[in-house]
């Protein structure tokens, strides 16, 4: 079957994006572990809007640690790691030029509009695109930002005395709280779409982001 | 990076192909059987990895903690629900008549304080918001003798650099760095909301800072140490973390 070269993965976001998901996986899990010694998002005394699950813990499986102290533990280890490789992928991605294939831009507004209909069967041929296109654009970018509002909120729950400016910015301890267990929903979110895109629609995007390059099948 | 030719094409390298395929298999295989052993896992070997991580992160906070101070609240901001702790089956409690808060270590002048002789000395009072290491927090205004205060009393040695904090709840303790102890917000609380300190929350006497995880403030106290070495604590011993500052 012929193939050509559309692109290439460079190494250093390859390594940058598999540290990434061990990492954020093992953030999730030590995090789940740490939200079931208390469940809920109330002051003590008062009540939370918008929760409708306190009390319930999350399964097992799901949790790393064993206990509190060992999610704490899990967690206070790889949050250091997430954010040197954050830091590390972003200024490599700026450096590099590659974030101009690859972030998106008020200007992609219009291609990820015309890739929504296409995807809706509204839009017979699909839209001209670079690397990726507007919605793909939208994705990675959205997870750039669920990990800084990761990183914020965590620093505002995990220093809320000495850094109190940050979690009043957010609404309060309770509510920075909230935020970051929103992010995780957000990561979670998007690794479904994720996998199913690069395990199921388009095989080659995995091989890409093992191998470096991305070979686009030709029909001819 | 550039992107390569357009035109450029691969060879076929199906060896190649089917190896990295069986590879990536078996990495998928033991990713899976990882994360299943991993579940409730504790770290097992990989544990003293993460207890090791404990002072470079330890000194990362310092840098974000030192000097700072925690926010009161006025008077108008209603008190939450604090919850009650201790280790023993029941309450403790012991008779305040003879009870008595030894203060000493390598200090100048060792004193033992009755709950009278506490209270004789300078006073502050605090409204801050507690953060527990569960995750809750709940307001409440707590009366005492600033740490300092007692310190001052005993001249502590300048080898000192932790304090100890002992208790008659069935032996908890905990210790701190002798900076955070020293802190004008680190109180021995014998009040708490306007009346005296409740059986529940640690009388006749207790260590209370909100800088610090609500482990780290022990109740029922018995023994204020200063001491050259440090002597860790009750939780800390199962894995909470020492420093624990917010």
């Amino acid at each position: 079957m012929p193939r050509r070269i559309r692109f290439v993965h460079p190494l250093a976001i390859r390594l940058t994006h598999w540290l990434n998901a061990v990492l954020l996986l093992g953030l999730v899990a030590s995090g789940l572990q740490i939200f079931n010694a208390y469940p809920s998002f109330a002051e003590r005394g008062f009540e939370f809007c918008c929760y409708p699950f306190a009390g319930k813990d999350f399964p097992r499986w799901a949790r790393l640690g064993g206990w509190l102290g060992g999610g704490l533990r899990w967690h206070m280890f790889f949050l250091w790691f997430f954010l040197l490789n954050g830091v590390l992928y972003l200024a490599y991605v700026f450096a590099s030029g590659e974030w101009r294939r690859r972030f998106f831009l008020p200007r992609d507004l219009g291609n990820a509009w015309q890739m929504q209909l296409y995807y809706l069967r509204l839009r017979r041929e699909k839209p001209e695109q670079g690397m990726y296109n507007g919605l793909q654009k939208l994705a990675y970018t959205g997870t750039i930002a669920l990990g800084a509002l990761s990183v914020l909120t965590g620093f505002a729950i995990w220093k809320p005395v000495s850094l109190p400016w940050l979690a009043v910015g957010l609404g309060g301890y309770e509510l920075a709280r909230f935020w970051h267990f929103l992010a995780v929903w957000g990561f979670l979110a998007f690794l479904l779409v994720h996998l199913f895109m690069t395990l199921v629609v388009d095989r080659e995007a995995t091989r890409a982001m093992i191998a470096g390059p991305y070979r686009e099948r030709v029909d001819a | 990076m550039p992107e390569r030719e357009p035109g450029a094409r691969l060879p076929e390298r199906t060896t190649e192909r089917s190896d990295r395929r069986s590879f990536l298999k078996l990495a998928a295989a033991s990713a899976a059987g990882l994360l299943a052993a991993g579940c409730g896992w504790d770290g097992g070997r990989f544990g003293a990895v993460l207890s090791a991580w404990e002072g470079p992160n330890t000194a990362l906070q310092r840098l974000l903690v030192t000097g700072r101070r925690s926010r009161e609240y006025s008077e108008g901001r209603e008190s939450g629900r604090m919850p009650q702790y201790f280790i023993s089956p029941r309450v403790p409690t012991v008779d305040v008549a003879s009870w008595r808060l030894a203060v000493g270590g390598s200090v100048a002048h060792p004193v033992s304080l009755s709950l009278g002789d506490l209270m004789r000395l300078p006073r502050r009072t605090i409204r801050v918001r507690h953060y527990c290491i569960e995750g809750w927090t709940a307001v409440a205004e707590w009366t005492g003798t600033p740490l300092a205060e007692i310190a001052a009393l005993v001249r502590p040695d300048p080898r000192a650099r932790f304090v100890e904090f002992r208790s008659f709840d069935s032996g908890y303790w905990s210790s701190w760095d002798l900076e955070s102890a020293l802190h004008p917000q680190t109180l021995v609380a014998y009040g708490m909301d306007g009346r005296g300190l409740p059986p529940g929350h640690g009388a006749p006497a207790r260590l209370y800072s909100n800088r610090k995880y609500g482990y780290k403030s022990v109740k029922y106290l018995t023994d204020v140490n200063f001491l050259p070495v440090n002597t860790g604590g009750y939780y800390e011993r199962m894995g909470y973390e020492w420093y624990a500052a917010l």
